[in-house]
């Protein structure tokens, strides 16, 4: 397994031999260590390959993840796996403001709190917090399932569109057009299996209630300029 | 004798004029405020102020057919490892497909691709005809970040994150729900026939030392291979120009109020922002100041409607200009052929700028499968190039009568100014004189 010490290798020869995978490869996991919170860590990956980071990092760890496996083993700054296509993303400490930020798919497990913005803009990722989230999560999220086994800060879900967003705990206020909804026994489903996915285990999909977007201010209204 | 009144004729406020009363009793009818595509229509300063000198007894031209003139450019090759060579300072400008048909957009490739220049997408993502017209195509990266994806970010030639544009410095993309079709919508990853007003602010990053971090990510994603432009609209020129080379940009577009969009309110339109011909100067100068002239290019777009207006701008300090209303009207924009039909949409060609309605009776600013067919991609492209070679030649006949055989030798000192307002702007001495607003000296 390479191990590639970013005290002494350039940030760019680490995510160029990650895009530069061949077919056939026996290397598909890497070991990167001496983060020191360097920024774009395993950015762009584009094939199944498995990264562990030992140690913290700076801004959009594993951005743009189209397949790849990247566990940080320490905390993560802004935007971790901003735009994730695919793949899976684990945090095993706290994630600072935009986790998955326009994540279009694949999994993102933020195993301490994320601050906020979490999953601003949302597009199909699936985002797992086992902690509480900061204010104006998932603002304008379009798709994708945002959930909370913690509490949620200011104006969750503002201009919410098709996002649909999972909180166990309190939510502290919800964001223009966000509104609670009922947990049907598909999101019911949805939730388990994701909970599962992220190895949330002693934890119900009952114990959450689900939020969604009112969808009043999907065409403009005149009566509705107060809202914005 | 008696005495009449003399007859007064009625007059009517300059203030109160009567587009502004019909303004007022259209906001209160409807209730909402106006909104239309295209930039400014309100008069500003412009290259039309500005004037060549030309060649005289201490500056001898080169022969107009003999003697050759050089346009091509270069862009990114700051820290790219595949820098854009064009034979055109003239690039497509971005625009989305959503906003524009799928044919507008391959007619808008086809074009700078005969004429060996650049196009460029927008907010909406980057289409497969897009890529397959287009040698060369500068991939957006926007707030709204709609179609983003790592594929179509290493097929695209250039990367151009856009801050802002010139027709709402400060705006997000509005694109209403009447032209969401089912493809659109689908790159959008939107339900079918919402109004989509995008972000205005990108979701990941404020500030220049987050854009430095943001553009450090896209050049480890596209393995330093890609120019990375940073497009601002015309508001602080100087500072967004600095603050852009800090961050890393490889090229900055710069894009005055005259520039256009394919929706927004029409007051942000006419109220926010400068006019291009007062951004140039400060761009450069702030380039100069850092020593990154001609290192980091700028590209000036806002109003570019002819060779003159090119020659000017790169006269003035550009490497490059964009153009977008002018190369949709090459491509059949407001055409009077389609007269007939303006009129029954209550405008006239010329004047038609409900692009958002999705009712464009050329085919261009519209999903409507019927209208798009109106556009054949081929003839439009060919018309577009021919339109990028009449510029090109034009601004190539001014600068060898300036003496320059290449328009980058165009300068300042070939320029005079005719209105005050341009000599300040552009800090180009008054026709006659060797002196202009701010200079001293007087």
């Amino acid at each position: 397994m390479p191990v590639i010490d970013l005290a002494t290798t350039p940030l760019r020869e680490l995510n160029s031999a990650l895009h530069n995978i061949q077919n056939g490869s026996n290397d598909l996991s890497f070991e990167v260590v001496n983060p020191r919170g360097s920024h774009s860590v395993a950015v762009g990956i584009d094939a199944p390959v498995t990264v562990d980071v030992k140690g913290s990092v700076g801004y959009y760890c594993a951005g743009m993840n189209d397949g790849g496996s990247v566990t940080v083993h320490g905390s993560a700054g802004p935007g971790v796996a901003e735009n994730m296509m695919s793949g899976t993303v684990v945090i095993e400490g706290d994630a600072s403001q935009y986790a998955g930020a326009t994540g279009r798919g694949g999994l993102l497990v933020i195993k301490g709190n994320a601050a906020s913005r979490c999953g601003i803009s949302m597009k199909g990722i699936d985002i797992v917090v086992h902690g509480n989230i900061g204010h104006m999560s998932a603002f304008m999220g379009q798709s994708g399932h945002l959930v909370v086994l913690g509490d949620a800060g200011d104006a969750l879900g503002d201009s919410l569109y098709e996002a649909k967003l999972f909180v166990r705990g309190s939510v502290k206020s919800l964001g223009a057009d966000c509104i609670e909804k009922e947990l049907r026994p598909e999101h019911l489903t949805k939730l388990a299996e994701l909970l599962e996915k992220a190895g949330v285990t002693e934890v119900r999909p009952e114990e959450f209630k689900r939020y969604g977007s009112a969808r009043k201010l999907y065409n403009f209204n005149i009566d509705n300029a107060d809202a914005y | 004798m008696s005495y009449h009144n003399p007859y007064t004729p009625p007059r009517k406020s300059a203030t109160f004029d009567d587009y502004t009363l019909a303004e007022i009793r259209r906001a209160a009818a409807t209730g909402i405020y106006d909104i239309r595509g295209a930039g400014t229509k309100r008069k500003v300063p412009h290259f039309d102020d500005l004037l060549f000198l030309g060649a005289s007894i201490s500056r001898y031209p080169l022969e107009g057919y003999r003697e050759k003139c050089d346009t091509s450019v270069v862009l990114g090759a700051r820290f790219a490892k595949k820098p854009i060579h064009l034979k055109t300072p003239i690039t497509i400008a971005g625009m989305s497909f959503g906003a524009l048909s799928g044919n507008a957009k391959e007619a808008l490739g086809r074009g700078a691709t005969i004429a060996g220049t650049s196009t460029t997408t927008g907010d909406g993502g980057m289409t497969d005809e897009e890529r397959g017209h287009s040698q060369t195509l500068v991939y957006q990266y926007l707030p709204s970040r709609y179609g983003m994806n790592p594929k179509d970010l290493r097929r695209a030639d250039a990367i151009e994150v856009v801050v802002g544009q010139g027709a709402k410095p400060g705006g997000g993309g509005m694109l209403l729900g009447q032209k969401i079709s089912d493809r659109v919508a689908n790159m959008r990853n939107l339900p079918k026939g919402i109004d989509q007003r995008s972000a205005c602010r990108h979701p990941d990053w404020t500030g220049p030392d987050d854009l430095e971090i943001k553009i450090l990510e896209l050049r480890e994603i596209t393995d330093w291979e890609k120019p990375i432009y940073v497009k601002v609209g015309g508001a602080r020129p100087y500072y967004d120009t600095a603050l852009a080379v800090k961050a890393g940009a490889d090229v900055v577009v710069l894009d005055g109020m005259q520039g256009g969009t394919a929706a927004t309110q029409d007051v942000f339109i006419e109220n926010v922002g400068m006019p291009t011909l007062a951004c140039i100067r400060p761009a450069v100068q702030a380039l100069q100041d850092l020593g990154m002239h001609r290192k980091v290019q700028l590209i000036i777009s806002g109003g570019i409607r002819s060779g003159a207006d090119v020659a000017k701008a790169l006269a003035l300090g550009a490497d490059a200009v964009a153009i977008g209303t002018a190369a949709l009207v090459a491509i059949g924009d407001n055409d009077p052929h389609w007269e007939e039909e303006y009129q029954k949409l209550g405008t006239t060609a010329g004047a038609y700028d409900d692009w958002h309605e999705g009712k464009d009776p050329a085919g261009i600013t519209t999903q409507d499968p019927e209208l798009m067919k109106r556009l054949d991609p081929i003839a439009a492209g060919r018309r577009l190039a021919n339109y990028l070679k009449v510029m090109t030649l034009e601004a190539q006949t001014i600068a060898r009568a300036c003496g320059k055989n290449h328009l980058h030798n165009l300068e300042p000192e070939d320029l005079c100014a005719l209105t005050m307002e341009a000599a300040a702007m552009a800090q180009i001495p008054l026709a006659g004189t060797n002196w202009y607003p701010g200079k001293g000296g007087y």
